[in-house]
């Protein structure tokens, strides 16, 4: 018992408080701290030292003018390094390091459970670098670390042990989980952002561009991360159909390969057949891109399809984002496209490459059919010494020049490009077209993983009466590239991503089921976007329903779920020991009916002992020890699980 | 007796009206007061609201990034606060709470209460708060199947009986994000003896009962004999020795006591005296006389106390001074 303010608010809290808030704000801040820039690190991580050290040498608390100047300080230091405060990352670290000297400040209840609460923030905050199924099991663990040590300081009594604490916490995270299912299904979901965002919100998505220059693919290869998931409603098409289509370059510096920044849109797609059907799940790439296989037939919603056979969201793709497609394999367009677009899908920049340009003219001179030059530029690519590799070396001011005719190593990009200069100078449209090649086949959730390592560049050139056909100078350097895909078209001395390479055959396997349970992840978790909402609501029967239906079928769901909850925490309130005591004694009542001896209901239990006992004499002692302990039991507060437990072994012992 | 600190406003007696019917204040209750659930009410804290508020900031930061586990959070974080709620009502209900032991007090010392607070169900009750005044309280933890006292304690001023009043009992554990409280009006009272006047004033002269005045003066009374203990003799007059040697308690007689009579009365008093004042002297006569092991008699206006000693005797006395004028009964 103690003698206490009725607001707890500033009661001051002992170091075991302090050690699990400052716990909690470490692991909570762990994944930024290993982010951020090394200083901001160090210094959160010192100030949170610094307190744990206050903690054990009692020393005074710091100085308020002190804490003040850390925080202008670290402020100003933020924002040298980022140039802004408001920026995701900036402001992460402002978020960090205000929290550290809030930990330092930290003396009072009140104080302490601010601390836990901005906690719980930035835990959110750590979902914007990661939202895998590892972040959130951790987050959840330091969520629930942050609630125990809110529980922690509400003790006033004895500390009943970190297991109590640790357990009430869980126990109320899980039963909380119901209603948290309910509001994340129903919930209204609004389209993100409200507001501008940050420079730098989308900083860590990688993806193709909307230029090419030699070396700039190279970063995507070595990168595992999912591009994108396809699954098919047929079976998956051969590897060498898999082009994903995506940028397109036409113009050419001499140097770099650009997309055009305006491209006519079309509303028409053809539409040969064989069709294929998909479905594909697109990580965001904070570009307009949505990529089909050559060459889409269907444009998905909020989206616009380019002469170019290109798809363009609205908007650049920051969330995940499903799209159903159709495609047609293998078939030419834009057979009508007039002199003035082709004209500058001829047009190069002058007086670069010279050789190249002569080697052009001297092909032209030989094979005055478009098809035969073509031919004969593949069969040079195959049969001279060309090597596909990852590593080649740099090229100078005339990189199509010096590749072609020195180097003459490189990878996807140096074909491409060098294929398209090459026809460019015979007079052959030509331009380059950027996507992913094939794709990984998972055979556990039946779909296509294609990942920024899987990026290539290939041409498409214009003939006659045909329109624009796919050239890959590639599958002519290294046709295993396009048959079996990147990591057996590379020398083993490449350095590929661990997950592309697939030597182990349990690692393997391990993989791709771990990246099935990722899709589903995705699909499901991730992918609950206010679209899916929407088709989850008319699935179960809400598709054209007011607001107000759906607020009450939120609210009944909601109703629901805490009532579960309120069972199960509720359920202890019930005695124990009076419950437990009157059914034993039930249970003798019924053993003497069997012999005749009914209780009368205004019978008390002494009474009906003694009669009873002159009754059946042999039974006298039995039925007065039982009694007695009964009694005892239920009136006389006797309690405890061992009493208990002897009146139970004497009724079942009891035999009439 | 109405709810303490009402204003005499118009507004104030409306308001005690209203939270009289919302809160069920019945005045108080005989025997145990049962925590049942209709007497729970509970409602988020100020810490609550900002648990609240901390939330929706995460619910925005995520609608705006687009962060689908940000929002499981949020809705997780914010159905385990609405959880924590269950859990501070059952903090709570179902508590036994019936009056325990008092013991009375003179005016000016600090009374105490005890109540005793039992748990009969399975869960351990954490950091029950017991308040009076809504300033302080006093905290206690009842584990499962224990009945616990807690004493409260309350400043005296006027002699009579004192109740505790309206008790509130709260909590706020788990989280502390809500506050759960009921109000146990127990049926219980202090007797509050009148403040003792300061000492100094000596006894007044005893009277001989037999109209022999000269004989008493030096309170030295001679040893007369032995007589066997009687309850609420007092404990300075037994003769220990003789307990010593063959185990009956014996009580000491002495001479002259059966004729030297001191009356503690209302007239020895000055006459200018008002009737606090005057109950504050006897006090003090009751407690020296008893202190010095004198036997006495007290004389009131309408009451006479015979003579006689021990601590039944003085807290007779004590009780008559302290209920002068009031009603005997404590309703």
């Amino acid at each position: 018992m103690v003698s206490l303010p009725t607001t707890l608010n500033t009661r001051i809290i002992g170091s075991r408080e302090i050690l699990w808030l400052g716990a909690g704000f470490l692991f909570a801040s762990l994944p930024h701290l290993l982010r951020m820039p090394i200083w901001i690190s160090v210094l959160a991580v010192g100030i949170a030292g610094w307190r744990l050290l206050q903690l054990r040498m009692h020393s005074k608390p710091a100085a308020k003018w002190l804490m003040v100047l850390i925080a202008l300080a670290a402020s100003a230091g933020i924002l040298l390094q980022y140039r802004t405060l408001f920026g995701r990352d900036a402001g992460v670290s402002l978020l960090v390091i205000m929290l550290a000297l809030k930990l330092l400040e930290t003396r009072t209840q009140r104080d302490g459970m601010l601390l836990g609460f901005l906690g719980c923030f930035l835990l959110v905050t750590n979902f914007l670098h990661s939202q895998t199924i590892p972040t959130a099991a951790y987050m959840l663990g330091c969520a629930w670390l942050l609630i125990a040590s809110l529980i922690g300081m509400q003790y006033t009594g004895a500390w009943p042990g970190w297991r109590t604490t640790v357990r009430r916490a869980g126990v109320m995270i899980l039963q909380g989980v119901p209603l948290m299912l309910v509001l994340f299904l129903l919930f209204p979901r609004i389209q993100g952002p409200l507001w501008g965002l940050p420079q730098d919100a989308y900083a860590g998505l990688s993806g193709l561009s909307d230029t090419m220059s030699p070396g700039s693919l190279n970063n995507l290869i070595l990168s595992d991360a999912v591009a994108f998931r396809a699954s098919f409603t047929g079976g998956i098409p051969e590897p060498k159909d898999l082009y994903w289509r995506g940028p397109v370059l036409w113009d050419y510096d001499g140097k770099t390969w650009t997309a055009p920044r305006i491209v006519q849109s079309v509303n028409e797609l053809p539409d040969h057949s064989p069709q294929i059907e998909y479905t594909v799940t697109l990580e965001p790439h904070n570009k307009r891109w949505l990529f089909a296989l050559e060459f889409p037939g269907r444009r998905p919603p909020s989206s616009i399809a380019t002469r170019d056979m290109q798809l363009l969201s609205f908007t650049p793709v920051r969330s995940r984002m499903r799209y159903d497609m159709v495609s047609s394999i293998g078939t030419a367009y834009g057979a009508d496209d007039d002199r003035s677009l082709l004209e500058r899908n001829l047009r190069l920049p002058p007086d670069t490459n010279p050789r190249t340009n002569e080697f052009a003219q001297e092909l032209r001179k030989k094979f005055p059919n478009d098809r035969n030059l073509v031919a004969d530029v593949l069969t040079r690519f195959r049969n001279e010494n060309f090597v596909y590799t990852l590593s080649p070396p740099l090229l100078g001011e005339q990189p199509v020049d010096e590749f072609l005719f020195e180097t003459r190593r490189g990878f996807c990009e140096h074909y491409a490009s060098a294929f398209t200069v090459l026809m460019r100078a015979a007079g052959i449209p030509a331009r380059v077209v950027t996507g992913y090649l094939g794709g990984e086949v998972n055979p556990v959730g039946e779909y296509i993983l294609v990942r920024q390592a899987d990026a290539h560049a290939w041409v498409e050139i214009w003939l006659e009466n045909t329109g624009w056909v796919r050239i890959d100078p590639t599958a002519a350097v290294s046709p295993a590239r396009v048959e079996r895909g990147i990591a057996s078209a590379l020398p083993r001395t490449d350095v590929l991503p661990m997950f592309v390479r697939g030597d182990f055959a349990l690692l393997q396997r391990m993989r791709l089921t771990l990246d099935s349970v990722t899709y589903t992840w995705n699909q499901w978790v991730l992918g609950y976007t206010p679209d899916r909402q929407r088709r989850f609501l008319s699935y179960i029967g809400f598709s054209e329903s007011t607001w107000q239906t759906l607020a009450f079928v939120l609210m009944f769901c909601a109703g629901i779920a805490v009532l579960i909850g309120a069972a199960f925490a509720l359920r202890d309130l019930r005695g124990v020991r009076e419950d437990a005591v009157k059914k034993i004694y039930g249970r003798f009542c019924r053993k003497l009916e069997r012999r005749g001896l009914r209780r009368d209901a205004a019978e008390g239990p002494r009474v009906f002992a003694q009669r009873a006992g002159q009754q059946h004499p042999e039974l006298a002692s039995a039925v007065a020890e039982i009694t007695a302990l009964y009694i005892a039991l239920r009136y006389g507060g006797e309690s405890g699980a061992e009493r208990l437990q002897v009146f139970k072994n004497r009724v079942r012992a009891f035999t009439t | 007796m109405p709810p303490a600190g009402g204003s005499p406003s118009l507004f104030g007696a409306l308001k005690n009206g209203v939270l009289e019917w919302m809160f069920q204040w019945r005045g108080p209750e005989r025997g145990t007061i049962v925590l049942v659930q209709r007497r729970v009410f509970i409602l988020p804290t100020s810490q609550g609201l900002l648990f609240a508020g901390v939330i929706m900031l995460m619910l925005i930061g995520s609608v705006n990034y687009d962060l689908s586990l940000g929002f499981i959070l949020s809705f997780l974080l914010g159905a385990t606060g609405i959880q924590s709620m269950l859990h501070t009502f059952r903090n709570l209900a179902n508590l036994r709470i019936s009056p325990g032991k008092v013991q009375p007090v003179f005016a000016g010392e600090l009374a105490q209460f005890q109540i005793r607070i039992a748990n009969q169900a399975r869960v351990h009750r954490y950091s029950v708060g017991i308040t009076r005044d809504k300033h302080s309280a006093i905290y206690i933890d009842v584990p499962p199947d224990v009945e616990m006292t807690a004493a409260a304690t309350l400043p005296t001023t006027r002699r009579g009986w004192l109740r505790p009043g309206r008790l509130t009992l709260f909590t706020v554990f788990p989280v502390g994000l809500f506050r759960a409280w009921s109000y146990a009006d127990l049926d219980m009272h202090v007797l509050v003896y009148p403040a003792p006047a300061s000492p100094g004033l000596a006894l007044p002269s005893t009277e001989a009962g037999s109209g022999d005045g000269g004989a008493h003066g030096h309170g030295h009374d001679e040893f007369s004999g032995l007589r066997p203990y009687r309850p609420g003799d007092s404990p300075r007059h037994i003769a220990w020795k003789a307990v010593a040697r063959d185990d009956t308690l014996l009580t000491k007689q002495f001479a002259g006591r059966a004729d030297l009579e001191l009356w503690l009365t209302w007239e020895a008093l000055p006459g200018g005296m008002d009737t606090e004042n005057r109950l504050s002297y006897l006090a003090r006569w009751v407690i020296d006389a008893d202190g010095a092991g004198l036997a006495y008699g007290l004389r009131l206006p309408g009451l006479t106390i015979p003579i006689a000693n021990g601590a039944t005797h003085r807290s007779d006395c004590l009780r008559a001074l302290a209920l002068h004028g009031l009603a005997a009964d404590h309703t």
